[in-house]
């Protein structure tokens, strides 16, 4: 239904394209790279694979081209995955399919699209317009194109305003049965389940307003619609075996996000308020970056990032790893001609500990290596969240090459 | 005797009236001369509205192995008082940080503002500022190098005229008042002839010799506008190298506040 979905929007934006005049200097970008995985410890269920080399390899072509002086552009970004032990994680979607209009302050755009919302680096709470492609990397940054009418007004005082129209839900994507990083039990992906009773066809709505004031950027959104976050409900699939079903209700969500920024300091709040997912909840995401320039006499740069994250949902509300939990982390930025970085930190609370060493390094001009490894330690075997992982800790390599 | 008087008066007017200009410049203090040298400069730069040029960036290590950078620059000019220009920089070269955007605001009274956009995340990010002797995109220029050229930013002392290969130039020392800087000061050769910035030489904060820099080929657009269409920056230290070769400037394209809004990095791609 979702691809049928975005097949239809795609279909709608190349002849919108097709009844234009040629369009001007289309750019063809993208990259195609394998990314080996490596599971460190034998798996936590029987069914799961062993430890070791898990291959896999991605292709993310992309398209763009414009007209009318760049008043009217058009994006096609496409993205496929093989994954040798995940059937699930196998798989394509439509990153982004648009024409966008720019109408004088007004800007148009008709399609598939990702848009973020957020300042925080260790959870996007506010950042709810596409659904995660968790399949991808349980960090949440993976996102699936959403099909979407948004409109957008810019006014020097005033700043972005964006309405988001958004028909055609798109379900989370979960590891299969017999894959690794899933929860402690199999979440069952072709029986969702909806609280609207128009299902994955109901029609979601979003407004955010962002402006800069200062030293203050200002972000406030609202959503009204099908939740991205499932809940899960036990079921027994036809085989007879034990299966969460995810179900997807309707909520209502306000959102902050705000970002003060004074010489090297950067102050981080996210927060959101949240109704439809058991009682209502806030939650939020506070904290800094500091940043040292230079270090030690060299071009590189040291950034050290603290956030606090806590969030007030009940057991009635779709789990959380973010509760009352504390990130940690450094990014070290050598400023070289291969911009090499290196990320390393870790989210912290009584359900175990997630730590993350993420590397990169562009090879020669058009080629990028990357190795990012994360760690599951002193994992609670009873957290809804974190249980499943328990022995997945894992390394993957990444070498991409971009066109 | 009269007559020797008289002869000596006609002598002085004479002397006093072709050296008008030069008495005034006499009267100065060589802050003051320095300051006026650095203000006809940029009074000579300035008045273009707003620009575009696109730009490959070579970089060059010791041993002489190069990459290249390409990008766009967009700058907008802002009249207002205590307000700097606004610039907007976008990759495309290489392939792994196409369409990564860099947004600056400048200010004349307090410290600029900065946001970086990142396509692959769809992010806008708003950065610290005090980023200004840190390497741009891997190169010898740092922000400040790139960003920081308002008259109202430096403390200035004219040091001497000399010849600057065929020309003959203003040598004027400015001490950045702004703070992060990674200088302590530099010098600037200015030419006498159009007013344009010919060769930099770059203090570190222990005042070493850290960096030259040279305008080269220097191209006059619309009879006014004078740009170098190359810029080489030798690091002493490293004796890495980076050169900035510009394609033609577009002046006054229709660009307006609208495109460097940090809400228009998102309408970049």
């Amino acid at each position: 239904m979702a691809h049928r979905l975005l097949q239809s929007t795609l279909a709608v934006v190349l002849a919108a394209t097709c009844g234009m005049a040629v369009a001007q200097s289309p750019d063809v970008s993208g990259f195609l790279g394998v990314e080996p995985r490596v599971f460190v410890d034998e798996p936590a269920f029987p069914e799961q694979p062993g430890a070791g080399l898990s291959p896999s390899a991605v292709v993310a072509p992309e398209l763009r081209a414009d007209w009318n002086d760049g008043d009217d552009q058009l994006t096609v970004s496409l993205f496929a995955r093989y994954d040798g032990d995940d059937d699930n994680r196998t798989h394509w979607d439509v990153r982004e399919a648009y024409w966008r209009r720019n109408l004088g302050d007004w800007t148009m755009l008709v399609g598939v699209n990702r848009v973020f919302w957020g300042v925080t680096e260790s959870r996007h709470l506010v950042d709810i317009v596409n659904q995660t492609d968790l399949v991808e990397d349980i960090d949440e940054e993976d996102k699936l194109g959403q099909p979407m009418i948004s409109l957008e007004h810019w006014g020097p005082e005033t700043g972005s305003i964006t309405v988001y129209v958004m028909p055609g839900f798109r379900e989370r994507t979960f590891p299969a049965r017999d894959a690794r990083l899933r929860g402690p039990l199999p979440v069952d992906t072709d029986n969702a389940e909806y609280e609207s009773s128009a299902g994955n066809g109901r029609v979601d709505w979003a407004l955010r307003w962002s402006q800069t004031r200062g030293n203050w950027d200002l972000g406030w959104s609202g959503f009204y619609g099908t939740g991205r976050e499932p809940l899960f409900v036990p079921r027994t699939d036809v085989n007879g075996n034990a299966v969460l079903v995810p179900r997807y209700e309707v909520i209502g969500q306000l959102g902050a996000d705000i970002q003060y920024t004074t010489d090297a300091w950067l102050w981080k709040l996210e927060a959101i308020g949240r109704h439809g997912h058991g009682s209502p909840f806030a939650a939020i995401v506070a904290g800094f970056e500091f940043t040292v320039f230079g270090l030690r006499g060299t071009s590189a740069d040291l950034g050290l990032l603290a956030e606090y994250l806590y969030d007030g949902r009940d057991d009635s509300a779709p789990p959380t790893y973010y509760d009352a939990a504390w990130f940690g982390g450094a990014r070290w930025s050598l400023n070289d001609t291969q911009d090499t970085t290196v990320l390393a930190g870790a989210v912290i609370n009584d359900a175990g500990s997630i730590a993350i060493l993420e590397a990169a390094r562009r090879l020669g001009s058009s080629w990028k290596l990357a190795v990012e490894a994360r760690l599951f330690l002193d994992v609670d075997v009873q957290d809804p969240y974190l249980a499943g992982y328990r022995n997945d800790s894992y390394v993957t390599l990444s070498i991409a090459r971009y066109l | 005797m009269k007559l020797v008087l008289r002869i000596l008066a006609l002598a002085l007017a004479t002397t006093s009236a072709a050296s008008a200009q030069e008495a005034a410049n006499q009267a100065l203090t060589p802050e003051e001369k320095g300051r006026s040298i650095a203000v006809e400069a940029e009074q000579r730069y300035e008045g273009f509205g707003n620009s575009i040029v696109e730009l490959a960036m070579t970089l060059s290590n010791e041993e002489g192995r190069e990459r290249t950078r390409r990008l766009t620059w967009k700058t907008l000019e802002v009249d207002l008082q205590g307000e700097g220009d606004k610039s907007l920089t976008i990759f495309h070269e290489p392939r792994d940080i196409e369409g990564t955007a860099f947004l600056t605001h400048t200010h004349i009274d307090r410290d600029d503002d900065q946001w970086l956009y990142l396509p692959s995340l769809k992010r806008v990010k708003r950065i610290a500022s005090a980023n200004k002797s840190s390497a741009f995109a891997g190169s010898e220029f740092a922000y400040e190098d790139l960003l920081s050229d308002e008259v109202e930013k430096f403390d200035f002392l004219w040091l001497r005229e000399e010849a600057c290969g065929e020309l003959q130039c203003h040598v004027v020392q400015r001490v950045p008042t702004y703070r992060d800087s990674g200088y302590s000061r530099q010098v600037v050769w200015i030419d006498q002839s159009e007013f344009r910035p010919q060769h930099i030489d770059y203090y570190d904060r222990e005042n070493r010799l850290l960096k030259t820099l040279e305008f080269e080929d220097y191209r006059l657009y619309h009879d006014r506008f004078w740009r170098a269409q190359q810029m080489r920056m030798n690091n002493i230290l490293t004796r890495k190298q980076t050169t900035l070769g510009f394609g033609d400037f577009d002046f006054r394209t229709g660009l307006t506040e609208r495109d460097f809004d940090p809400a228009a990095l998102r309408r970049l791609r």
